[in-house]
């Protein structure tokens, strides 16, 4: 038998009054990879979220979540999958370790495993320390960790992650991504947002790009940057009092690297980006550095919605 | 991070009674961390017990014993009815942190949150109320049934208080913060538990008020209270004490499930 995707979603649509928060979005998120949703701000990639995983009725459309439809069979979509909220979803008055025992019971361990389950995830988490701190007492990155934890109590087939990393300084960034990595590896299908490009680029095998509701593009990152049909060639001079003299040679639509001495300018293939190379190497301009790479995501949402990216 | 998956089988799903009792745990976990909250819930009646004993007393009652007698049925009702406000509150403020997001995304018994929050009122309740009367019976309240009488006043509270406790959770469930549900609901206590025979006899009042009184929820609630703290209750009162709890729960419960589900 083949096995559906994890999440198979068909025409979703929800309107809050005359806001049309997601109008008509289809999905197709393979069991065992990571998905992102990337969008600016009110796109509606919470409200997508919210309603494949049963939080938020949709006014039409249907989705199937680990073979399970949304609409009549909730209660099994909700043994299937976990979510973890924009906003911690934690008792703010309780431990840490409180509120990991309350949801294992809830998930129907009984006390003295659901202390063990606790005691694994905290340890896991790195909170082993913290666990009888209220959670009100904890940072940023504490919390995020505990919520995500939160999620894990029994191994969710789809875990719904809302901007897991909004807020959080670039360590604790770094720690949240090599855990959802590791989730991905264990076999957990990942659905996440994020307002981060680069999120999106360095987590997900694939990326839906939401705009007022609507999907504008999907692929693999690879897929979105070719979409814009273009290249950059990035060249660093070898002595940096070359670099006036590079840019000027690269033309109009060269630009400086305002922290490095990298120069970068838009190629449309290959045999373009050899002649500047030629042109730089006449001038007598020795490099330290070049490569061609794809654009960045920030320049293909630029592309794909005439807008800068939140 | 080590590996956090579970390396065991899933537990199978909890029953409804086991959910509640996790929810209700909380309500404790709630007692030990926010002590506190306490004060918040019998700081106003305590006040509000010495002030009409010892200032309004004598002359409403003749002497202050006595008015106690009359008085501490009615500040027990009072206390119950207004610390019903402190569960919408407690709702609306899990609501706002995104915790009911939470609960609602497991697979457990849709009506089990409410239940646990009905637990840890019950509790509120008889913390508070026993608090009142230990303060009555210092000053020198006497109920003539004795400790029967007191435990039958007690469940009678504990019902009031679950019937009444569903209009806050309405509120809780419909008004964004916590703060507003707070001021929307003494704006209606406050008038409904003065307007009734909890402080003093009705006899006086202007006969439109009296008619109010005679059939507001509060005073039926106080009278019936009274008469089992005398041990003079009869059927008819307690029953016309109940009637409020059960309309509420009759016509709320279902709109507390709709209101949750469509979320």
């Amino acid at each position: 038998m083949e096995m559906e995707p994890a999440i198979r979603a068909r025409g979703l649509r929800r309107a809050f009054g005359d806001l049309r928060a997601v109008d008509g979005i289809d999905l197709d998120v393979p069991r065992g990879t990571i998905f992102a949703i990337l969008g600016p701000n009110g796109a509606g990639k919470t409200t997508l979220l919210r309603i494949l995983a049963t939080l938020t009725r949709a006014d039409a459309g249907e989705a199937r979540v680990m073979g399970h439809d949304l609409a009549h069979e909730p209660d099994k979509v909700r043994a299937a999958i976990a979510m973890t909220g924009q906003f911690a979803s934690l008792d703010e008055d309780l431990t840490g370790r409180e509120n990991l025992v309350m949801l294992a019971r809830l998930w129907g361990f009984g006390w003295r495993a659901a202390r063990q389950r606790a005691a694994e995830l905290l340890a896991a988490f790195d909170l082993s320390d913290a666990a009888r701190k209220q959670v009100k007492d904890y940072s940023g990155g504490m919390r995020r960790r505990l919520d995500i934890a939160a999620s894990l109590i029994v191994t969710p087939g789809v875990l719904f992650l809302d901007e897991p990393t909004t807020g959080l300084d670039p360590s604790a960034r770094a720690g949240v991504w090599r855990l959802i990595r590791g989730l991905a590896a264990e076999g957990v299908t990942i659905l996440l947002t994020t307002q981060y490009l680069e999120e999106a680029d360095q987590l997900a095998s694939r990326i839906a790009v939401i705009d007022h509701g609507r999907k504008i593009a999907e692929g693999t990152s690879r897929e979105l940057k070719a979409q814009t049909g273009s290249g950059v060639l990035h060249v660093t001079p070898l002595d940096p009092g070359n670099r006036a003299i590079a840019l000027g040679i690269l033309g109009e639509t060269a630009q400086a690297d305002p922290e490095g001495a990298r120069l970068s300018v838009p190629v449309a293939d290959d045999t373009e980006a050899a002649a500047h190379l030629a042109r730089l190497a006449e001038a007598g301009i020795r490099l330290a550095e070049f490569s061609l790479g794809a654009p960045s995501l920030d320049e293909v949402f630029f592309a794909l919605t005439g807008k800068e990216a939140a | 991070m080590s590996a956090p998956l579970p390396q065991g089988p899933r537990p199978a799903p909890p029953s409804p009674a086991s959910t509640s009792l996790t929810f209700a745990w909380r309500a404790v976990l709630k007692f030990k961390h926010v002590p506190e909250q306490l004060f918040d819930l019998v700081m106003t009646p305590i006040m509000f017990t010495l002030l009409f004993t010892f200032i309004f007393g004598g002359a409403l009652a003749g002497s202050s014993t006595a008015y106690l007698q009359w008085f501490i049925p009615g500040i027990l009702v009072q206390t119950t009815v207004f610390n019903t406000v402190y569960s919408g509150m407690g709702l609306s403020t899990d609501l706002s942190k995104g915790l009911f997001d939470r609960f609602r995304s497991l697979p457990i018994w849709s009506l089990a949150p409410f239940a646990g929050l009905m637990v840890g009122d019950m509790l509120r309740h008889t913390i508070a109320g026993a608090i009142i009367l230990g303060i009555g019976l210092a000053l020198g309240y006497r109920p003539e049934a004795g400790l029967p009488g007191i435990l039958a006043s007690f469940a009678l509270l504990l019902a009031i208080g679950f019937g009444w406790g569903w209009i806050f959770i309405v509120l809780g469930l419909v008004v964004r913060t916590p703060m507003t549900v707070m001021t929307l609901g003494f704006a209606v206590l406050f008038p409904v538990t003065f307007a009734s025979n909890i402080m003093v006899d009705p006899a006086t009042m202007p006969g439109w008020l009296q008619a109010f009184v005679a059939v507001n929820p509060v005073s039926l609630m106080t009278t019936a209270l009274r008469a089992l703290m005398a041990g003079t209750a009869g059927w008819g009162e307690i029953g016309r004490a109940l009637l409020a709890p059960a309309i509420l729960t009759a016509l709320l419960a279902p709109l507390v499930l709709w209101l949750y589900r469509r979320r």
